[in-house]
């Protein structure tokens, strides 16, 4: 056991009483919480410091809104429902279309069809804040549905892939691609059964993915090889995610971004706590990336700076021997 | 830096609490496991007399100064008479008294002691007593044998062994032989060898007391003799010259005092009764931190009504169940819901003990659940579910209740209000995890919270666990420290190194 313990250190993997005691509770002060926590006030800061992020149709307030929902979504064929406060992607709601034959029909990213009534449901649900912690009422966000760009296409199933990129102290220290399977619902969350792939820091190509527990090499649902693939934009991902440092001010970051068809790179949201599987999909441990970026520290250092740093200092191990 | 208060926190707080502890067990004797029981003696005196025409005055000389013991409470029981207690000249004593008594009486003093071998007699040192005026051949044979015995002895003790073997020789020479000729008690005796101490300048007195021995219906009190060597009271056997006092002796009077003195009464005769019992050791260390001056540091949780020391003792054993919380979580990474839920869970257990507690909570989480999902159907506001999926519940423990009454199974539905607005709130977060993440995530998080209800329902259920924490209160100090370290355990966790396991290389 304690061997166990003693192999992990030495391979520098980060646990989550390390993660919370070393890193989350002095560089993530509780007050700055509330910009990540609530995506309304994401949304509005990243817009400020002229970063990309989804439109926003509008915005549902209180059970009286809830009814305003028509209207909101009148224009659009496909947009996204999502609680302001929700955590880990729960009740995020994905309206690829509308029923050919009926307008208030709405076709779920799963195929699945979906009333306007059982959808204003859903959204008083958020509203009251069955998804937010500790249940205090919550918005409702609606907002663009992105269409994912091809570069993910064969490698996701039914949803929408994102980018989560941790940023220790500005600098970008690791990435990963989270591809939605069947499992998952189409989601991309690792812990409803996403495929997770690290991502080569310094040229944006996908290493190999992880389900699960397991390293798997091609995806589940489609079959399609997830090593290889080529990240447009990685340089501008980069410096999104740096910049997310500076307009938070949270020290440890995960910024989730989603690469749109027509425009391009786009900030989902930010977490102050992300989690520990992207250590899993790269294969590598969090400690050393973060020892090297202490040692490299310039408080002064400019968002493109830092991301040339984590290009240069962070590029992918060399495949590990056969036997692995 | 924050490490180091840290430290120095949990320190403080362990050294704190660590040091009340020892000093309450130690120092005021409060019993470390959970039945300890210290004998105790109860005497009772019975004076027996008949009444005259008058009033009638009763003296009881009582125990006043006892070495080797402590009193635990005393009792003067008696029909129609007044009483008090207060000192006398020859000690304690208790008086009864009465205006008109016709008949034989019988007036009770119940004494319970128990022993204590650091009671020390906290006796005053006595003026030298001054020589006694002894004429005729008496005097000249006290004189003799002071003198002789003087010159084969070295200091008080040695003085008072060599006078006693030599009053008790089988054959005693003429000037021993004149002064007990006319003894016919070891009462008269003992007063003949402190008026032969007195001689020689030594303070002595009679001591009447009994060896406890466990049940006897009839003790007479033994004439025992006391010595002051100028620093402290020593005893000696008045038969043998021996230096020593009978094993659990307790003195009950001392001098020349009449035991009682009747003024109206006739036929006094005087019946020790003594009974061993067992006292809770709690009970006799109260006793003694309130007799103590550390009385306003020993606040005692015995000290409260009964009924809100079983609340206390429910409430005290939460931080234990924290405590396991903190390290299946922290330490070995078990997923549960909330925080503090299966803490709550393993309180709602103690209702309904462990087996039933988590068939009983499995069934109605089940049950529950599926209802919830139904009502899910019908599109209820938040707020408005959970108020049905409470209502629900209760219906369903209503049912339990009353099916398993009908099957004969009274055990373990003592339904309580506070298990039931748990039920309620598991299902509630459960299906919440359920919806979102997946039965498995679900199932998984149920499971832990359910393992560690089970975990610290067990260790909260541990009666001596209970009775340290609630006779010793300030090792929750301890466990506070124990808490505020974990709280800066940067581990891994146990569960982490399989989750982990794939980048050791291995």
């Amino acid at each position: 056991m304690f061997g166990a313990a003693r192999r992990l250190k030495d391979a520098g993997v980060l646990g989550l009483n390390e993660r919370n005691a070393r890193f989350i509770m002095p560089l993530n002060p509780r007050r700055l919480y509330p910009l990540v926590d609530d995506k309304s006030k994401t949304k509005v800061v990243a817009l400020e410091a002229g970063m990309a992020v989804p439109d926003l149709y509008g915005m549902i307030r209180n059970q009286r809104e809830v009814r305003e929902f028509g209207d909101i979504v009148a224009a659009h064929e496909s947009f996204v429902v999502k609680p302001a406060r929700g955590s880990g992607g729960d009740g995020i709601l994905v309206i690829a279309s509308r029923s050919q034959r009926r307008r208030d029909n709405f076709r779920l990213a799963s195929g699945a069809l979906m009333s306007a009534a059982e959808i204003e449901h859903h959204i008083s649900n958020i509203v009251g804040g069955q998804y937010s912690l500790g249940g205090k009422p919550d918005k409702a966000l609606i907002e663009y549905c992105v269409r994912f760009d091809p570069t993910f296409a064969e490698v996701s199933f039914q949803g929408v892939p994102d980018i989560r990129i941790v940023v220790y102290r500005g600098y970008p220290v690791m990435a990963m691609v989270r591809l939605p399977t069947r499992a998952s619902h189409g989601k991309a969350n690792l812990h409803q059964g996403a495929v997770g792939a690290g991502v080569d820091m310094a040229t944006g190509t996908t290493l190999l993915g992880v389900l699960g527990n397991d390293v798997v090499d091609e995806h589940p649902d489609t079959g399609a090889l997830i090593e290889g693939l080529e990240i447009p934009g990685w340089n501008f991902i980069l410096q999104s995610a740096a910049r997310g440092f500076d307009v938070t001010g949270l020290g440890y970051l995960g910024v989730d971004i989603v690469i749109d068809r027509d425009r391009g790179p786009l900030i989902l949201e930010m977490n102050a706590r992300p989690g520990l599987n992207i250590q899993i999909a790269n294969g590598t441990g969090l400690r050393k990336r973060i020892d090297r970026i202490d040692d490299l520290y310039d408080a002064r250092a400019h968002a493109d700076e830092r991301v040339a740093v984590a290009r240069r200092e962070f590029p992918a191990e060399p495949p590990t021997s056969d036997n692995d | 830096m924050q490490q180091r208060y840290v430290y120095a926190l949990a320190l403080l707080l362990a050294v704190a609490g660590f040091a009340i502890f020892f000093w309450k067990w130690q120092t005021l004797g409060f019993p470390i496991t959970e039945d300890q029981e210290t004998p105790v003696w109860t005497i009772e005196s019975a004076v027996m007399f008949d009444a005259g025409r008058g009033s009638v005055k009763v003296d009881l000389l009582i125990p006043t100064l006892t070495p080797g013991f402590r009193v635990l409470n005393e009792h003067p029981v008696s029909r129609g008479y007044g009483y008090d207690l207060n000192y006398g000249t020859s000690g304690r004593e208790v008086q009864w008294a009465v205006r008109r008594a016709t008949g034989p009486q019988v007036l009770y003093y119940r004494v319970s002691v128990y022993q204590d071998p650091s009671a020390d007699e906290s006796d005053t040192t006595p003026p030298f007593p001054p020589p006694p005026v002894i004429e005729g051949p008496f005097g000249t044979a006290v004189e003799v044998i002071v003198s002789e015995v003087r010159e084969q002895s070295a200091d008080t003790a040695s003085f008072t062994s060599g006078l006693l073997r030599r009053m008790n020789d089988p054959s005693p020479d003429p000037n021993v032989d004149l002064l007990i000729s006319d003894v016919s008690s070891r009462t008269d005796f003992v007063e003949v060898v402190t008026t032969i101490l007195a001689s020689a300048r030594i303070p002595a007195r009679i001591v009447h007391g009994f060896p406890l021995l466990g049940r006897q219906t009839n003790a007479s009190p033994v004439a025992w003799l006391e010595v002051h060597d100028g620093d402290e009271w020593r005893y000696f056997n008045p038969a043998t010259g021996e230096e020593n006092l009978p094993d659990r002796f307790l003195v009950w009077w001392r001098g020349n005092s009449p035991l009682v003195s009747v003024e109206g009464g006739s036929n006094v005769q005087v019946n020790f009764a003594v009974q061993q019992t067992h006292v809770d050791a709690i009970a006799i260390a109260r006793t003694q931190a309130s007799q103590s001056d550390a009385s306003p540091f020993s606040f005692s949780l015995y000290n409260l009504p009964i009924s809100t020391q079983a609340v206390y003792a429910v409430l005290l054993m939460i931080p234990i169940g924290a405590l396991i919380m903190v390290l299946l979580r922290n330490v070995v990474g078990i997923d549960a819901f909330g925080t503090f839920m299966p803490v709550l869970i393993a309180l709602a257990f103690r209702e309904t003990k462990l087996l039933w507690g988590v068939i009983l909570f499995g069934l109605l989480v089940a049950l529950g659940l599926s209802i919830r999902f139904l009502l899910e159907r019908l599109r209820l506001l938040l707020v408005p579910r959970l108020g049905a999926v409470l209502i629900v519940v209760v219906l369903l423990m209503l049912i339990i209740s009353l099916f398993s009454h009908e099957l004969g199974m009274e055990t373990g539905l003592s339904v309580a209000l506070f298990p039931m607005v748990i039920i309620a709130m598991t299902i509630e977060r459960m299906s919440v995890v359920w919806e979102e993440r997946g039965a498995a995530d679900a199932m998984r998080a149920a499971f832990g919270s359910l393992v560690i209800a089970v975990f610290a329902y067990i260790a909260m259920g541990l009666s001596w666990l209970e009775h340290i924490i609630f006779t010793f209160p300030e090792l929750l100090l301890v466990i506070l420290a124990v808490v505020v370290l974990l709280g800066r355990y940067t581990g891994y966790r146990l569960l982490e190194l399989t989750r982990f396991k794939a980048l050791t290389g291995s």
